[in-house]
């Protein structure tokens, strides 16, 4: 990143950095937690940081197909968190737990 | 003048007027639902009780603010205050009158305009459901939870209608931005029906305002989608651990969403600021009318006065409903007055129609309720949606 | 102005973040995950896509993370127990992520062509307009795919989760 006073507007690649950081951090927590929610949460993350990059990159070409994809991408994402909660509840309905070690009845 | 002086005036100039509005709501709101039920309401402090807002913000602000050691603090603080925000934050694009010049200085009559202001009033609403939600998690109370979850799913489940109900006019008026909605209902079929839309061809969209007003009912936990916050079925709901200041900012939220909603029907169903008969009819004389003639009503109530002290202050009311009627008749504020006037009519007759059902109605039970969302709205929203689609398409 | 308001948003974004990663209760990774959409809405609105930022406010932050909250109050499962990452895991997988990230950051800022800075109102093709015009002409079968998808998403969700009638 360029040193020295703040320029008055930011090229697009800090964006696409600021993008990358996010997706980093959602890879984080889904490696790391182990409460589903959060899992699931992290995922989220990732999306979102995903639909930042369509939007630069739909910017950086001047057009607007990138924002079609970012909407698709929201669209998914809602159905996805609609039937991933629903098969949480039903996970824990039947193990009491919400921790994804403990739901590990088909290991050795 | 320097863009950022003229929006801190603006500013400043809204909310000093909307904070006296929601306080003074609460007045009118007493008022009209003790002459609804044959009493009087409040009358002792200052004339006809008309400083009974000042009494009770002195009481909330004075009283002893409570911090009860089982609820989660930091979700605690931040409940009325996230719900607060997101109810105030929506005044800043309602446009209430057209472009003026004062001074030498144009501006629009409102403090910014959204190209998007229609998506971002649906946006905002959806954010306000997590005051509700965190209130209710927050004070770590079974009353509370439940009250605070039925009143956040009755609030997702009424914005699909809402939305729906506001798809149908946005068809007609093919804009999002609330000024160029305003803007877009103006002029007069024939000479003298406005083009407001509930009046507007192809498709009078009367429906559709019914409808958004059903779905404002209940996004803003009203009588008769009450049941969240009613004090004798829930003990008062998401807010019985709530005191003081923070009582009060919770209270203060749903007045204000109040306001915008009705603000919002106004914009987009009932033409904003324009009036209801042409200029040249005379619509200006309206509110002169409308002032002489409460004017007239003071001074020959207090001929022979029901009250002792009301020999003294409806004349003064007289006399101040003439200056209001005599301001309306100089033409150097007229251009700014009339264009407001019509606006906040319009708003106050839709705020007096929340007030008169909440006297008039008893409540929903919460499973009629959420059964009347959806089995009943959204499949008449969407037809509604696509009746006008339909006629749009055909008739353009 | 435009870089003032980049760097205010980007950092809540990545405090936001950091702080989704790291809290113990999943209300809190909650609220924090709304945060890093509001700030995410307000960098999409300085990059012109309007309804995108709108459509992020109204779908997502609104609508997704309600539910995310709804299903977090009712299963009130509680905080996590304190988290046993393998040694390998710590030591050696956080700054190798690290590592690969400024790498990936370092190319970015090489590789890419010169383009101009992102100033707000220099893309103006981000309207519901526009959007609408691509959406229903040249995106018309994604369209209704996704809606077909939504129908499926509601069965699913709704025979999931609703009571067993024995």
């Amino acid at each position: 990143m360029p040193l020295g006073p703040l320029p008055a507007a930011v090229p697009p690649s800090w964006y696409l950095t600021l993008s990358a950081i996010l997706f980093a951090l959602g890879v984080l927590g889904f490696l790391l937690r182990r409460n589903i929610i959060t899992v699931f949460m992290s995922i989220e993350l990732m999306l979102n940081a995903v639909n930042l990059s369509f939007i630069t990159f739909s910017y950086m070409l001047k057009r607007v197909d990138g924002h079609i994809f970012s909407f698709f991408v929201m669209v998914v994402a809602a159905a996805e968190a609609a039937v991933g909660l629903a098969i949480i509840l039903t996970v824990f309905k039947n193990r009491q737990t919400l921790e994804i070690d403990e739901v590990s009845t088909l290991k050795n | 003048m320097n863009f950022y002086l003229l929006s801190l005036i603006k500013t400043a100039i809204v909310v000093a007027i909307f904070m006296h509005v929601l306080a003074y709501l609460q007045w009118i709101e007493r008022k009209v639902i003790a002459h609804v039920q044959l009493r009087v309401g409040p009358r002792r402090v200052g004339p006809h009780g008309l400083l009974q807002p000042l009494a009770d913000v002195i009481k909330l602000v004075t009283k002893e603010d409570i911090l009860p050691s089982h609820v989660n603090k930091v979700f605690y603080f931040m409940a009325p205050f996230i719900a607060v925000t997101f109810a105030l934050i929506s005044i800043s694009i309602i446009p209430f009158g057209p472009e003026i010049t004062v001074g030498g200085v144009r501006t629009n009559m409102g403090l910014t305009d959204l190209n998007i202001g229609v998506l971002f009033i649906l946006g905002i609403s959806g954010l306000g459901v997590y005051g509700v939600a965190l209130a209710g998690w927050a004070s770590n109370n079974k009353y509370a939870l439940m009250g605070g979850l039925r009143s956040s799913a009755q609030m997702i489940s009424y914005e699909l209608p809402m939305a729906l109900a506001l798809a149908a006019p946005l068809l007609i008026l093919n804009t999002l931005s609330l000024r160029e909605i305003a803007n877009g209902q103006a002029g007069f079929y024939l000479g003298f029906i406005p083009r407001w839309s509930i009046f507007q061809m192809p498709f009078p969209q009367i429906f559709s305002f019914i409808l958004f007003l059903i779905a404002g009912f209940a996004e803003t936990n009203r009588v008769p989608f009450d049941l969240p916050e009613a004090e004798n079925e829930l003990v008062a709901g998401f807010h019985v651990e709530y005191a003081s200041m923070k009582f009060a900012s919770f209270f203060m939220a749903e007045y204000a969403n109040m306001v915008t909603v009705s603000c919002i029907a106004t914009l987009l169903f009932l033409g904003g600021w324009h009036p209801i008969f042409p200029e040249k009819y005379g619509s200006g004389l309206i509110p002169v009318v409308i002032f002489a003639a409460s004017a007239l009503l003071c001074f020959s109530h207090a001929a022979n006065p029901a009250r002792p002290f009301d020999k003294i202050t409806l004349p003064v009311f007289g006399v101040l409903f003439l200056g209001a009627a005599g301001l309306f008749l100089v033409p150097p504020v007229q251009f700014i007055l009339l264009p407001l006037f019509w606006f906040c009519a319009k708003v106050l007759i839709i705020l007096f129609v929340f007030i008169w059902v909440r006297a008039t109605l008893p409540r929903f039970r919460y499973d009629q309720l959420m059964r009347f969302a959806w089995t009943f709205m959204f499949p008449v929203a969407l037809v509604n949606l696509f009746i006008t689609a339909l006629l749009v398409a055909v008739y353009p | 102005m435009d870089a003032l308001l980049f760097m205010i948003f980007a950092a809540i974004a990545v405090i936001c973040g950091i702080n989704l990663v790291v809290q113990t209760h999943p209300i809190s990774s909650a609220l924090s995950l709304v945060g890093v959409m509001g700030a995410l809405a307000a960098l999409y609105l300085l990059l012109g896509g309007e309804f995108i930022a709108a459509a992020q406010l109204v779908v997502y932050a609104g609508a997704i993370m309600v539910l995310f909250v709804f299903v977090i109050m009712l299963l009130n499962a509680g905080t996590e127990k304190k988290l046993t990452v393998r040694p390998l895991g710590k030591y050696l997988g956080a700054p190798l992520l690290l590592l690969f990230f400024g790498m990936m950051a370092y190319l970015i800022q090489r590789i890419l062509p010169e383009s101009s800075p992102v100033v707000f109102g220099a893309f103006q093709s981000g309207t519901a307009a526009e959007i609408g015009k691509s959406l229903f002409t040249v995106y018309l079968l994604p369209f209704e795919v996704t809606s077909v998808l939504i129908l499926i998403a509601i069965l699913g969700a709704i025979v999931l989760a609703r009571k067993e009638v024995d």
